[in-house]
């Protein structure tokens, strides 16, 4: 069953290092099994440039960040007041895999660039700084992507008006290991403009 | 003198990760932040880290940083005089 | 759809001031911060920072728990908050209801972690593997759920300070969407090294007591602690007394720093009036703010300013818990939800400790004396995480 007036306009979808926009495949990298930090470097220069802040993010963020950039591509959001534009983000390893370099680096001196990554919702900020999204935000740990739950979620802050757009989805990374499937929702239909189901999303998934 | 704000440069584009820029875009009297480089309170915590890696300086007080970290100069200054206290 | 109301039918707290609600609210009435060396955590820092411990080690917690004392302190203390919690509410048998269990935190069972890489840095065969089985945050939620038989519904939320605050929004929204008729709503977090460690690489900690909203302020203490309310529908709270209503809730993010506020607190000033609006609330209706309140310069400017810019008719007796209870990260959401509840029902103003000199840009300053008996109609509690997550809730008494 389709809800009213709430659309899934765009995906994007990254695994084994390849990316998926709106179903299509966008980009694969040239170097198979490359390193994961090469790979993402890889999504910035072809889809963004002119955000050195990037070099700084953890793994997990530059995913994330990589991720939206590409979903949002020709999907202006500048329509939206700030306040009306939210991020419902969910993963499996939380921010496990900066919280071991964190940890390593502690053994000599600390390093707060690495520590302010330390937590799974730094994503978030780093997505909401990029885009200018003051709107209702969270992040879920969960061992699955439950497609039904997130943006189940989403639907409901748009269905009672908290919102007017959400970027919603999963972005799991650890070590090589790396996983975005990144939706956005919005009231008004654009781009692939989808009734939203949580079968549609399923099915966009898979 | 020269020869320290060139080491700095290199080790400031490391530590911070500023990957787009090359040790010859920095000016030796840029300011770091804000207009200049665009480095932010983290990166003024990790300039603090990279004192303390790379030239066994301690920074006590977060409210020193700013006339220490202004520019490279600055920087090469504050280490250049905290050596000859430590000689 | 949307509908009804919810209710707040009981809290529970342990906290470094406190091991339940009534030791807590004894110790704000003496004015007795809970700040001392670290007698717990073991740190190269234990005579430099003092901390807020929950003043018992792990065996004494895991006897009053019901758990094993090899269990994260984190889930310890969740487990006795939340059966504070739930006793206070005097709901009965928990398996009446359709219950969820919504606990937030941001370390996990970190404490165990680094207990086991103290034996497995120093040999790759040494270490005991169930002391990293709970280390996810989920781990921790899922024990303490387990323990209170709560079966409908468990869910972990991880937004940094903000998350236990999320906690009671998410649980109010399942709640208004007949999900479930019962959420026990909150957050725990234990001290750890690898908290201590960060807080003091981004130099935001305070080598004496913590003086929130004080001119002087320069950091904050870290704590330790949990807290929970029982939050009920409708229909459930025909059935009992319950303490007040959560009238209004929002969540909007700072999009400004990774972990440092705007200058003004954009994101503060929207959760703030974000809640109001849903609570159908103007500004002068608040009668007590628990503030986030931190201590750090950065923190309580912004939050002061947006405080400032939303209260224009006068800034409502405010004052922030932690200069007794320490900054308890992921816990403090839950636990302040428990002291304006509280508040509200027994007419509580808490005093902000330490404070003595105004801070320069604001024109109001915190209150610094106990008292009861306040005829309050709407409280509400901020909370303002890393990531520019920031939320703000509102209680009305009827």
């Amino acid at each position: 069953m389709s809800q009213q007036g709430i659309y899934i306009n765009a995906t994007c979808i990254i695994r084994h290092q390849s990316v998926d926009k709106n179903r299509q495949p966008v980009y694969a990298h040239e170097v198979p099994q490359a390193d994961l930090q090469d790979f993402l470097r890889g999504l910035y220069d072809r889809f963004s440039g002119q955000y050195p802040k990037f070099h700084k993010m953890d793994l997990l963020s530059k995913l994330g960040w990589a991720a939206t950039e590409i979903l949002l591509q020709d999907m202006p959001m500048d329509q939206y007041a700030p306040e009306d534009t939210g991020v419902i983000l969910a993963n499996a390893s939380s921010s496990l895999d900066t919280d071991e370099k964190y940890f390593d680096t502690v053994q000599e001196i600390a390093s707060p660039a690495l520590f302010v990554y330390t937590l799974p919702n730094i994503v978030i900020g780093e997505i909401s700084i990029r885009h200018k999204f003051k709107g209702e935000n969270a992040f879920f740990v969960a061992e699955q992507f439950d497609i039904p739950f997130v943006t189940g979620y989403a639907a409901q802050l748009l269905e009672s008006g908290a919102v007017k757009a959400v970027v919603c989805g999963w972005v799991e990374q650890y070590h090589a290991s790396h996983e975005a499937a990144f939706y956005l929702m919005e009231t008004a239909p654009r781009g692939m403009a989808l009734p939203f189901s949580a079968e549609t999303a399923e099915k966009l998934y898979r | 003198m020269e020869k320290l704000m060139q080491d700095l440069k290199v080790q400031i584009i490391q530590q911070l990760n500023l990957q787009e820029v090359k040790p010859e875009d920095i000016g030796n009297d840029q300011p770091l932040f804000k207009e200049g480089l665009g480095l932010d309170s983290i990166d003024a915590l990790e300039l603090i880290v990279l004192l303390q890696q790379f030239h066994n300086i301690r920074i006590a007080k977060p409210e020193d940083g700013p006339n220490v970290f202004y520019s490279i100069r600055t920087m090469a200054e504050y280490i250049t005089a905290e050596k000859a206290k430590q000689a | 759809m949307m509908t009804g109301s919810v209710w707040i039918a009981g809290g529970g707290v342990i906290s470094g001031i406190g091991r339940n609600l009534g030791a807590c609210v004894a110790s704000f009435e003496a004015m007795q911060p809970g700040m001392a060396y670290m007698q717990h955590l073991h740190s190269a820092h234990a005579q430099t920072f003092p901390v807020v411990e929950v003043k018992a080690g792990n065996d004494e917690l895991a006897a009053i728990a019901g758990m094993p004392a090899h269990w994260s302190r984190t889930a310890l203390l969740s487990r006795i908050a939340a059966q504070e919690a739930w006793e206070a509410s005097g709901l009965g048998d928990i398996r009446q209801y359709r219950t969820g269990f919504v606990s937030a935190n941001t370390v996990g069972g970190m404490d165990k972690t680094e207990e086991f890489m103290e034996a497995f840095l120093t040999d790759a065969s040494k270490g005991k593997l169930r002391q990293v089985v709970h280390h996810e945050c989920g781990a921790v939620t899922e024990l303490v759920a387990d323990a209170m038989g709560v079966r409908h519904h468990v869910s972990t939320i991880s937004t940094a300070c903000s998350s236990g605050a999320n906690a009671l929004m998410y649980g109010a929204r399942m709640i208004r969407a007949g999900m479930l008729d019962v959420v026990i709503a909150g957050g725990t977090d234990a001290l750890t090294r690898f908290t201590l460690n960060g807080f003091n690489t981004l130099m935001i900690l305070d080598q004496q007591q913590c003086r929130p909203f004080d001119d002087t302020r320069t950091g904050l203490n870290l704590g330790e602690g949990a807290g929970y309310v029982v939050l009920v529908s409708d229909a459930v709270a025909k059935g009992i007394k319950p303490w007040c209503r959560l009238s209004g809730f929002a969540n909007a993010n700072d999009a400004y720093h990774q972990t440092a506020s705007s200058p003004d607190g954009i994101g503060n000033f929207m959760a703030m009036k974000g809640a109001l609006e849903m609570g159908g609330l103007q500004p002068e209706d608040i009668g007590y703010i628990n503030l986030h309140g931190t201590g750090t310069q950065n923190n309580d400017s912004s939050e002061g300013l947006a405080i400032s810019r939303l209260f224009t008719g006068g800034v409502p007796p405010a004052s922030s818990t932690k200069s007794f209870t320490g900054h308890t990260l992921g816990a403090s959401g839950g636990i302040e939800a428990v002291f304006s509840a509280l508040a509200l029902r027994d007419g509580i103003i808490y005093p902000n400790a330490n404070f003595s000199v105004q801070m320069h840009e604001l024109a109001f300053s915190p209150v610094t004396a106990f008292s009861r008996g306040n005829h309050l109609r709407n409280v509400m509690s901020n909370s303002f995480g890393f990531g520019g997550n920031c939320s703000s809730l509102v209680f009305s008494k009827e």
